[in-house]
């Protein structure tokens, strides 16, 4: 686990190329504690920081062919090295390290680009093949690690994160006001796109060559489901769930592999639950795990952590994490997300790598992923109930089931079928809108957008976040099951854009922390989306087949419990009396005014308005944390835009 | 001529949920749900204000869309239960 940047391209200056790799990586120094090295080529450069986890004492980088004609930076883990390592040993190809890295340069010569294919990891590379004067750069599958890229002046620069691009001379954070709309919309901008003007990202699952000043882009990985009604497999219940659990065994047992002691995350949920009961056996000086508790019961799981720790033996450490903290850690932890949030949750979990790195561990597996692939969010149980009371609008009993759906929203609770109805937007006409299952999260988040600016508001002019995604989808898609519909939209999207990046990389990496997801494996995603609609989300139980599995692995009272998302106290960690300045330096209506982005009277009475009481609403508190959050980036990227930047920067 | 009844509603929800925002086109039939200025917690705190203010009781009942969700429905509901508990 790494950082990587670098160049291909006539303008860097051969004399400053290797005090700009030395910059590049210098930005990015958290991602690579341990080492640090520079190649620099004819028109082309490569730079990585390194986190040693595998092949420490030779898998130094960049790594050059034995001919060096190629030449890697390499950032992640490629699971399956061992076995791809003893294929290409046999067709006679000679390893020099016992480095994960040294098997993708060999597995290039053997059969090209195409080569991607072949790993089962998360990764970002860049891969300079001399003889061809072509720069390759590919990223996993399911998005686990990230790579951004950008033009200037005919050259090409990339890195694991922004910053680091922001060291090239001439390359400026500007804001895209799409972005921003996107994130008010969607949680996150719509891959290319990135908050920074000019700066895109490489999708994942996509490989991206660039040859003689010309890029091109594809995937080589595509998510993809069943048509509807084609149920893909008659096999019983029992006969698939055990073949979940062996794939989820293999997952986690190849993410075990490392020359470091790997540890687990423990939230007290069946998915991380079921990860580390699995891992425990598999790791002979005893498991380590990890955990962050809450001061209140809405968001501790506290109790179910130390129950799931006594359980499986393991040596458990856990991180409290308090208001304030989430206060005082929230501009670094936007500063490593390089993008606005309309959450705080990215916080507690910057705060619990930081525990994990001083535990001395550098590897976690994390159960991420579980609730995308198997179904466990409650957008896709609420995606259901919606339908259902849609085929009978008039029913006054179907939308109290949403009152079960939220136990933890106590506005719902009192609300009556009338007003459950409207708010969960029932009407049957929507139906066929291919984003159905997302309305009622994207209507709540939107509404946040009435503290934008009136200049904000007039560049974005009739821009539509959510007809770009929908514009965006496989044409297949409108043949799937609402389910796998609404399973492909998480996965595909708000996966990559917030829960493995502002949640996942980003604040992980901030402390020189990697994770590794058993559920992403893509045998297991490939094979999950092939299990009928039904056996993921079984009426409205969500994960059923996944809980079939781990009936022997996790005590019942986990299995049973119903799910808590994971959740961290909004907009009330930063306005109580011990809040730090920055706060209301950031929300002031003179700031607010010079970034130009909200309205600073609107932004005043939303601050008053938590000041008086908590704020309850979704809508109040993502528009504060999201207000909030873009303050501290414009503060750390676009400090002092000048006035009328909007208009100029206009996508 | 807006009665004080209408026009202590119209300030709660331009405060609350309008933050202050005199610009928005506000009548009295716009749909307070479908142009997004309300959700569920919204709606309690409109219905606690109703109480404070009013001095009436809202039973959950009456916590619906046909009562509460724009200005004149507000209005016309806060009047009756006015007259309600005049008359008793």
């Amino acid at each position: 686990m790494c950082g990587i940047a670098g160049y291909c391209g006539q303008g860097v200056d051969p004399e400053e190329a290797e005090a700009l790799l030395h910059r590049m990586t210098g930005a990015i120094a958290h991602r690579g504690p341990d080492d640090a090295g520079i190649h620099v080529g004819k028109n082309a450069g490569l730079g990585h920081r390194r986190l040693s986890v595998v092949g420490i004492a030779d898998g130094h980088q960049p790594m050059a062919s034995v001919d060096g004609g190629l030449c890697i930076s390499f950032n992640g883990e490629i699971f399956n090295h061992i076995e791809l390592r003893k294929a290409l040993a046999a067709k006679g190809h000679v390893f020099k390290t016992t480095s994960d890295t040294e098997v993708i340069l060999h597995l290039y010569q053997e059969i090209g680009a195409d080569c991607v294919t072949q790993l089962n990891g998360d990764f970002a590379f860049a891969l300079w093949d001399a003889p061809r004067r072509r720069m390759m750069l590919a990223r996993d599958r399911m998005g686990v690690r990230p790579l951004f890229h950008s033009w200037h002046q005919g050259t090409f620069y990339f890195a694991s994160e922004v910053k680091a691009l922001l060291t090239v001379p001439g390359i400026t954070a500007e804001i895209d006001p799409i972005a921003l709309d996107q994130i008010f919309t969607l949680w996150a901008p719509i891959a290319p796109r990135t908050m920074f003007k000019g700066i895109a990202e490489l999708p994942p699952a996509h490989l991206m060559l660039v040859e003689g000043g010309q890029t091109t882009i594809r995937p080589y990985w595509k998510l993809e489901f069943p048509d509807r009604g084609d149920l893909g497999t008659t096999r019983p219940q029992e006969d698939i769930a055990a073949e979940l659990r062996d794939l989820l065994e293999d997952a986690t047992r190849i993410r075990l592999r490392a020359d470091v002691p790997v540890g687990s995350y423990l939230s007290g949920e069946l998915d991380s639950s079921l990860i580390s009961a699995l891992a425990a056996p598999l790791v002979p000086a005893g498991l380590r795990t990890f955990s962050v508790t809450f001061d209140g019961a809405e968001y501790d799981e506290g109790p179910f952590q130390r129950m799931m720790a006594e359980h499986l033996g393991t040596r458990h450490s856990a991180v409290a994490c308090h208001a304030d903290d989430i206060a005082e850690s929230f501009p670094q932890v936007v500063r490593h997300m390089e993008r606005p949030v309309l959450r705080t949750a990215p916080a507690p979990l910057y705060l619990l790598a930081n525990l994990v790195r001083e535990q001395g561990f550098k590897v976690v597996l994390t159960g991420e992923g579980a609730d995308e692939i198997f179904a466990g969010y409650d957008l896709f149980r609420e995606a259901r109930l919606r339908r259902f009371c849609a085929r009978q609008p008039t029913s006054s009993i179907r939308p109290t089931l949403f009152r079960k759906l939220y136990p933890y929203l106590p506005g719902l609770a009192q609300q009556t079928p009338a007003y459950l109805a409207a708010f969960f937007d029932v009407e049957p006409e929507a139906l066929g809108d291919p984003l159905y299952s997302h309305h009622p999260r994207m209507r709540n988040t939107a509404a946040a957008k009435m503290f934008f600016s009136a200049e904000l508001r007039e560049t974005l002019g009739a821009y539509d976040a959510a007809e770009e995604l929908a514009a965006g989808l496989p044409e297949a898609f409108s043949r799937w099951d609402p389910l796998h519909q609404a399973q492909y939209i998480e996965t595909s999207f708000l996966l990559p854009g917030y829960i493995l990046s502002s949640q996942g990389d980003r604040v992980a990496m901030a402390s020189g922390v990697e994770g590794r997801f058993p559920f992403l494996d893509h045998r297991l995603v490939e094979f999950a989306a092939r299990i009928p609609p039904n056996m993921k989300l079984n009426g409205l139980r969500e994960k059923h087949i996944l809980k079939k599995a781990a009936k022997d692995l996790v005590p019942a009272s986990i299995i049973a419990r119903d799910k808590q998302p994971y959740r961290a106290p909004e907009s009330q960690s930063f306005l109580g009396s011990q809040a730090p300045s920055y706060v209301s330096e950031c929300l002031s209506p003179a700031a607010i005014r010079q970034a130009g982005l909200f309205n600073a009277p609107l932004v005043e009475k939303l601050v008053q308005k938590g000041q008086r009481r908590p704020m309850a609403g979704f809508r109040d508190n993502a528009a504060f944390v999201g207000i909030l959050s873009t303050q501290l980036w414009v503060d750390s990227f676009a400090r002092k835009p000048a006035s009328g930047h909007l208009k100029q920067t206009a996508a | 001529m807006a009665s004080s009844v209408e026009t202590a509603i119209r300030a709660f929800i331009v405060e609350n949920f309008l933050f202050g925002d005199e610009s928005y086109k506000l009548t009295g039939e716009t749909s307070l749900i479908d142009n997004d200025l309300i959700d569920s917690t919204g709606i309690l705190e409109l219905v606690t204000f109703l109480e404070e203010r009013f001095s009436i009781r809202i039973a959950d009942a009456d916590i619906v869309p046909a009562n509460l969700d724009s200005i004149a429905r507000i209005d016309a509901f806060v009047n009756a239960k006015l007259g309600e508990s005049a008359a008793a």
